[in-house]
């Protein structure tokens, strides 16, 4: 065949595949606007309420931790729904945080040559993993209950902190105006060190003589915030945490709730990212570690700089799906009574409401979005790790 | 998750399963011939499976005798246990013909849910359960108290309100089941534990310990507590209701599962036309005319159902008080049969 006829056969299939697509995205669009009208029909004609009205209305009930602000006589449902929010992305993004930082060093240590550790390790992963997450909720939650002390035998903390089955209670900062000139020294601090630290990089790379920066970070990070600190007179003080007659009044609140879906969700999450990244590491050839050695690096150097970067590269995706799952089973608070995003807004709004429709829908939409954004951030991760083809 | 996934099921088959003809529940019910009851399941006196796993309580009572009423055979009832989180949701979608889970009647759920609620069955009222060893005599002290409360409940919304009347501040926990929030407060995570009054004397009963516990004197709400059933279905209506009824005019003319034979023989008027003997008012409401005394026989009048499941027959020993006829001082009182 010659050029001029394949020229216009190709774009005819790209028209061709166009057009189909098209017709694809206008059958979906039919069918979910038909599923859409269907829905507002028949919630109709049950005499259902329907529509999005009752997000201004008030909420009218308590939520126990609220990182916003939130009354129950004040509040509206939607006010409630972000608070249910940010509980979820609390304690997602740190058990996120906290599994892989146990993950890692789990899956490191199942490869360690020490015999113990190496066992340890794996038998970390064999009793969690085959353990249902609910169940280790519910195991912790009432481990935690259990084996504290009530509020009159509270154990209390050297610095003003108390810790009973009402939760751990610390003193909370209160920042003064002038607060905020130490800030900006610990920011300015944190990027001088970095610049020095890309400083010394170039020069390592040019001289081949790492030079010694722990020092300066020191000074910029620890160093000057503190002299600005007393320099602006000590702007800051705390209001401690005093035993009451029922409950600890004053001070921040850690939830037993918080804490036993926390621990829970890291542990169990950690022992699959350990296995993730034990089989990354061994998917990296032998020869990189021999090739290492060779050079003379030491088997600390080696694992830093030659194998988990290579390994990266083979533990990001299942990585991500560990990431969704955690987000997506700290919907299990439930069962324990922290005021996720499930509980607060797929429990009492939707009761309250019963609004079941459109509370669910919305509900979804966040767990999809979350995990729609965190693969994405996983996935451009994955790529500044990936192979940089030369 | 798991949660989500069920309520996310139940909300798909009322956004896009097509209706089914809502105005034929007894025809469905008899063509089944069961009726599906939504009940408690965990509540003691109220809707709780017993040992050999027969449903017994007040609520299953009242499923019993419609049951009775339709079919003349009590055992023609299935049980759905409901979570306070999916009960409407049950209703709505046509899982079940009927809910009869001590769920309170208010014009929120009346006139939003497509719901009727046919007839307060139960007049109960919100009240607290607290550790005897706290030494609180009453609700007013409760200011900072940590209380557990279950979520989707009127109680819920009750207990902000009266702290904040009140003045008073609190720590609530909020668990989605009963079980749960009992548990927490068995533990020691609560100082009290809040739900209908008739809910505390059924939860109590779970305690590791029930005498270390005291019910304070403040109800802080109305809890009329009545059976639910799908609006635009009159003819069901008037049947859930005139259930309802029957069992209070029983007591209120004095008929019980004992003697009802023999009140068939009565000469009082009023007797007559309960237990068929005259009038058509079985068939009115699409049943036989001996639609009542078989209820009476099958599951007695209200007061005795009230003294079997939740009275003095019962380890409840709730007294009767707003649930007495109207003639002994209470509130129930039997609409006409005429
Ligand atoms: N009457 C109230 C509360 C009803 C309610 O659910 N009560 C709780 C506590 S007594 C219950 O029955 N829980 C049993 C369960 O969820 O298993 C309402 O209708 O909202």
């Amino acid at each position: 065949m010659s050029k001029m006829l394949q020229l216009p056969l190709r774009s005819r299939q790209q028209w061709a595949s166009i057009a189909l697509q098209a017709a694809l995205v206008v059958v979906i669009g039919g069918l979910a606007y038909g599923a859409f009208i269907n829905a507002a029909d028949n919630l109709a004609k049950a005499h259902i309420a329907s529509g999005f009205r009752f997000w201004d209305n008030t909420a009218g009930f308590d939520i126990s931790q609220t990182l916003i602000g939130y009354s129950p006589s004040t509040s509206t449902f939607g006010r409630a729904f972000w608070v249910g929010l940010l509980n979820t992305l609390l304690v997602a993004s740190l058990g996120i945080v906290l599994a892989t930082a146990l993950g890692f060093t789990i899956g490191i240590a199942r490869l360690s040559r020490n015999w113990l550790v190496a066992r340890l390790a794996g038998g970390y992963v064999e009793l969690i993993r085959n353990v249902p997450l609910l169940l280790q909720i519910l195991f912790w939650y009432n481990a935690v209950l259990k084996s504290l002390p009530d509020l009159h035998s509270s154990i209390s903390i050297s610095g003003g902190a108390f810790l009973n089955n009402r939760g751990l209670f610390l003193p909370r900062p209160e920042f003064a105006d002038k607060f905020d000139y130490v800030a900006a020294a610990l920011v300015f601090g944190i990027v001088a060190t970095l610049a020095v630290r890309i400083w010394a990089r170039r020069r390592q790379e040019r001289t081949g003589q790492p030079p010694r920066t722990l020092s300066f970070a020191f000074g910029l990070i620890v160093v000057l915030p503190l002299l600005v600190f007393f320099a602006a007179g000590a702007p800051l003080s705390f209001s401690f945490p005093e035993v009451g007659r029922f409950n600890i009044r004053g001070g921040t609140e850690i939830l037993p709730e918080f804490a036993a879906l926390l621990v829970a969700l890291t542990i169990y999450t950690a022992a699959f990212i350990a296995e993730v990244v034990r089989a990354g590491i061994l998917a990296v050839s032998q020869g990189q570690t021999e090739a290492a050695q060779a050079l003379g690096l030491r088997s600390g150097s080696t694992l830093r700089l030659v194998v988990v970067p290579q390994a990266m590269r083979v533990i990001v995706p299942p990585l991500t799906s560990q990431y969704l799952n955690l987000i997506k089973n700290s919907s299990l608070a439930v069962a324990i009574g922290y005021p996720d995003l499930v509980q607060v807004f797929a429990g009492s709004v939707l009761n309250i409401t019963g609004q079941a429709v459109e509370v669910i829908a919305i509900t979804m939409a966040v767990y999809l979005f979350l995990s729609l954004v965190t693969s994405l951030l996983m996935n451009l991760y994955g790529r500044t790790v990936g192979i940089v083809e030369r | 998750m798991q949660r989500l996934a069920t309520a996310f099921a139940i909300a798909m088959v009322l956004a896009f399963g097509a209706q089914a003809a809502s105005a034929q529940t007894l025809k469905a019910v008899q063509d089944r011939g069961q009726l599906v009851c939504g009940g408690n399941g965990t509540l003691a006196g109220f809707g709780m499976p017993d040992p050999q796993g027969n449903w017994v309580g007040f609520d299953v009572d009242f499923c019993r005798a419609i049951a009775a009423a339709i079919f003349n055979d009590t055992k023609k009832v299935k049980f759905v246990p409901l979570t306070t989180a999916n009960r409407f949701t049950a209703l709505q979608s046509g899982e079940i013909d009927l809910l009869a889970r001590n769920t309170t009647w208010t014009m929120s759920r009346d006139t939003t849910l497509g719901l009727d609620f046919a007839g307060v069955t139960y007049y109960d009222g919100q009240g607290f359960m607290v550790r005897k060893s706290l030494n609180v005599k009453s609700a007013l002290e409760l200011s900072d108290a940590a209380v557990c409360v279950q979520q989707g409940t009127t109680t819920e919304l009750n207990l902000a309100d009266y702290f904040r009347a009140n003045r008073m501040s609190l720590k609530t926990v909020t668990f989605a089941t009963a079980n749960e929030a009992v548990r927490a407060y068995d533990t020691g995570r609560c100082d009290a534990y809040t739900t209908d009054a008739s809910g505390l004397y059924g939860e109590r009963l779970r305690l590791a310990d029930p005498s270390a516990h005291i019910v304070l004197p403040e109800i802080i709400s109305k809890e009329p507590l009545a059976p639910v059933v799908r609006q635009g279905d009159d003819t069901w209506e008037d049947l859930v209701r005139w259930t309802h009824e029957a069992m209070l005019n029983a007591e209120e003319l004095g008929i019980t599962q004992q003697n009802v034979d023999d009140m068939l023989k009565s000469n009082s008027p009023d007797v007559r036309r309960l237990l068929g003997a005259e009038g058509q008012f079985g068939q009115s409401i699409g049943l036989t005319n001996d639609w009542a005394y078989r209820i009476i026989k099958a599951v007695g009048n209200y007061g005795e159902s009230f003294e079997r499941n939740v009275g003095q027959g019962s380890p409840l020993k709730i007294a009767r008080g707003l649930n007495a006829l109207w003639t002994k001082g209470g509130l129930q009182y039997g609409l006409p049969v005429r």
